[in-house]
């Protein structure tokens, strides 16, 4: 993109980005901790620290959300800045549902840890889905820093793999539930991770369909990863 | 023009177009009022104009945008054969009126006829030096009406539906150049509608008004277009995303682009314009 005639302007696009990078970088950071919880004992400065970093997103947010608003009332954005902008508004607040799950995955991990009959499960398919998750989140991340709506169409069509994995996830807790009600209760405790997990790939995937429209300017949100496949490879 | 002959009931107000905006994309677009079919136009030597072909749909505001010197005054007199005043200037292609399919450059047709259909508001608020009454009533005097009756109907419609009247009816008869800057511009759009016209030419009419004159004429040309087709040259790219239906943006005397003003502010098709109304140009 080549720049405007009032480099202030760029200047203020370009900070408003790498405010949404460095804030994608402290909602990766705050992944790495969580799945770190998930699979290794208890440290308790691990599960103060996650929540450290969803209140410096928590912070991002607002003040991204500021300068997005700022941009608009003063520059009146137009065409691909408008969509960028609009963009933003999305992406800061999907990374900030992101880091509230990932508080949530931290904070129950914490509470499943030391009950044996659940740690077989804990180990495997929920840390599966965790990494599953986090690869998402980077590569939306990605998209959104390169705006490469070939990357996006990716996390889009890796969003069903999550799917996937939640439902295996579900079904393997029942049984477990079924034949030992005494797991029943961190066996919950492990449907709300999973759940949380399942809604960070979703989120990664809302993060990759606005990259598509501030590239395209077409609204992919409720359409199919083939339709925006092919929304991608179009012109 | 869609939504007024429907009862204005909740459900037709929530279904309906919002006045100021175009019709839902998709839609079938509007009739046209006339097309400039491969116009081209020469100042002397000079080719200001290279083939235009460009649709103006009815009862829309269309509005031309581009650099100085890309040739949208030259394109919007061409449409009231505002060129035939000075010598050496040369048309070539045509603008088609409709329904009639008149040809408004061909020599046959009288330039005093074209401007009769096709009025034109300017730049600086230019009154004659006569009463308010006589501004609006001077284009019916030039074509012989004489009824005092019908004069003062028509005038009063006209400063009516230039939103200017109920500033003025009670000092009809005081100079015009007496009138604010705003208010001057909107006799000079009262004497523009007097006369009946189908189209009525912008040439950035606001730009030399403040902020709150400006609104008010915007505010005018959303209802104007009920009863007009509207073309409106600006430098301000904000107004042409304010005002109009559709943006055609010219550059160097081509048109670039022509589409919906939505389609053309939020993801135009060609790279010059994005990067023009962007503000990258240059």
């Amino acid at each position: 993109m080549s720049d405007h005639t009032s480099k202030q302007f760029d200047a203020e696009m370009e900070a408003i980005r790498s405010g949404v990078l460095s804030m994608g970088g402290m909602v990766e950071r705050q992944m790495t901790r969580a799945i770190t919880a998930l699979r290794e004992d208890e440290d308790a400065r691990l599960i103060d620290a996650v929540a450290a970093d969803e209140r410096e997103i928590n912070h991002s947010q607002v003040l991204i959300d500021q300068q997005c608003a700022q941009i608009i009332a003063r520059r009146q954005p137009t065409a691909v800045d408008l969509r960028v902008v609009m963009t933003v508004t999305k992406v800061v607040n999907e990374l900030e549902r992101i880091g509230d799950e990932i508080k949530k995955v931290a904070y129950k991990s914490a509470r499943v840890r030391g009950n044996d009959q659940l740690t077989r499960l804990r180990y495997h398919d929920v840390v599966r889905m965790a990494m599953g998750a986090q690869e998402m989140l980077r590569k939306a991340l990605d998209a959104f820093a390169r705006l490469d709506v070939n990357e996006a169409a990716d996390v889009v069509e890796e969003d069903d793999e999550i799917d996937v994995a939640f439902n295996g996830v579900m079904r393997q807790l029942i049984s477990y539930m079924m034949e030992d009600p005494r797991t029943i209760t961190p066996a919950l405790e492990v449907v709300f991770i999973a759940k949380s997990l399942e809604r960070i790939g979703d989120h990664a995937k809302n993060i990759s369909e606005s990259v598509v429209q501030a590239v395209k300017g077409k609204d992919v949100r409720h359409a199919t990863a083939d339709q925006i496949r092919a929304e991608v490879a179009g012109e | 023009m869609e939504a007024r002959t429907q009862p204005t009931t909740h459900a037709t107000m929530l279904g309906r177009t919002p006045p100021g905006a175009a019709a839902p994309a998709g839609s079938a677009p509007p009739p046209l009022k006339a097309e400039s079919r491969g116009l081209s136009f020469h100042y002397g030597k000079f080719q200001a104009l290279k083939s235009i072909t460009m649709p103006v749909h009815e009862h829309r505001v269309t509005a031309l945008i581009g650099p100085s010197g890309c040739g949208k005054s030259t394109f919007l007199r061409c449409f009231n054969r505002m060129h035939d005043l000075y010598p050496g200037n040369r048309y070539e292609g045509e603008i088609v009126l409709y329904p009639d399919n008149t040809n408004l450059l061909d020599r046959d047709v009288d330039p005093i006829e074209v401007r009769m259909r096709v009025s034109m508001v300017f730049q600086k608020p230019n009154p004659f030096p006569k009463s308010i009454y006589e501004n609006v009533a001077y284009g019916l005097r030039v074509r012989g009406v004489k009824n005092r009756n019908l004069l003062d109907d028509k005038v009063e419609a006209s400063l009516r539906g230039a939103a200017l009247w109920d500033e003025v009816k009670g000092r009809l008869h005081e100079v015009g150049s007496n009138l604010s800057g705003g208010q001057q511009q909107r006799l000079c759009i009262a004497r523009a509608l007097a006369t009946d016209p189908e189209i009525l030419l912008f040439d950035e009419p606001t730009s030399a008004l403040d902020p709150i004159a400006t609104a008010s004429i915007e505010e005018l040309i959303a209802e104007l277009r009920r009863q007009v087709t509207i073309l409106i040259v600006t430098h301000n790219m904000q107004q042409a995303a304010r005002v109009s239906d559709y943006t055609a943006y010219m550059y160097l005397g081509e048109l670039i682009e022509f589409d919906r003003t939505d389609t053309i502010f939020f993801k135009p098709r060609r790279k010059e314009t994005e990067d023009y109304i962007t503000g990258r140009f240059g």
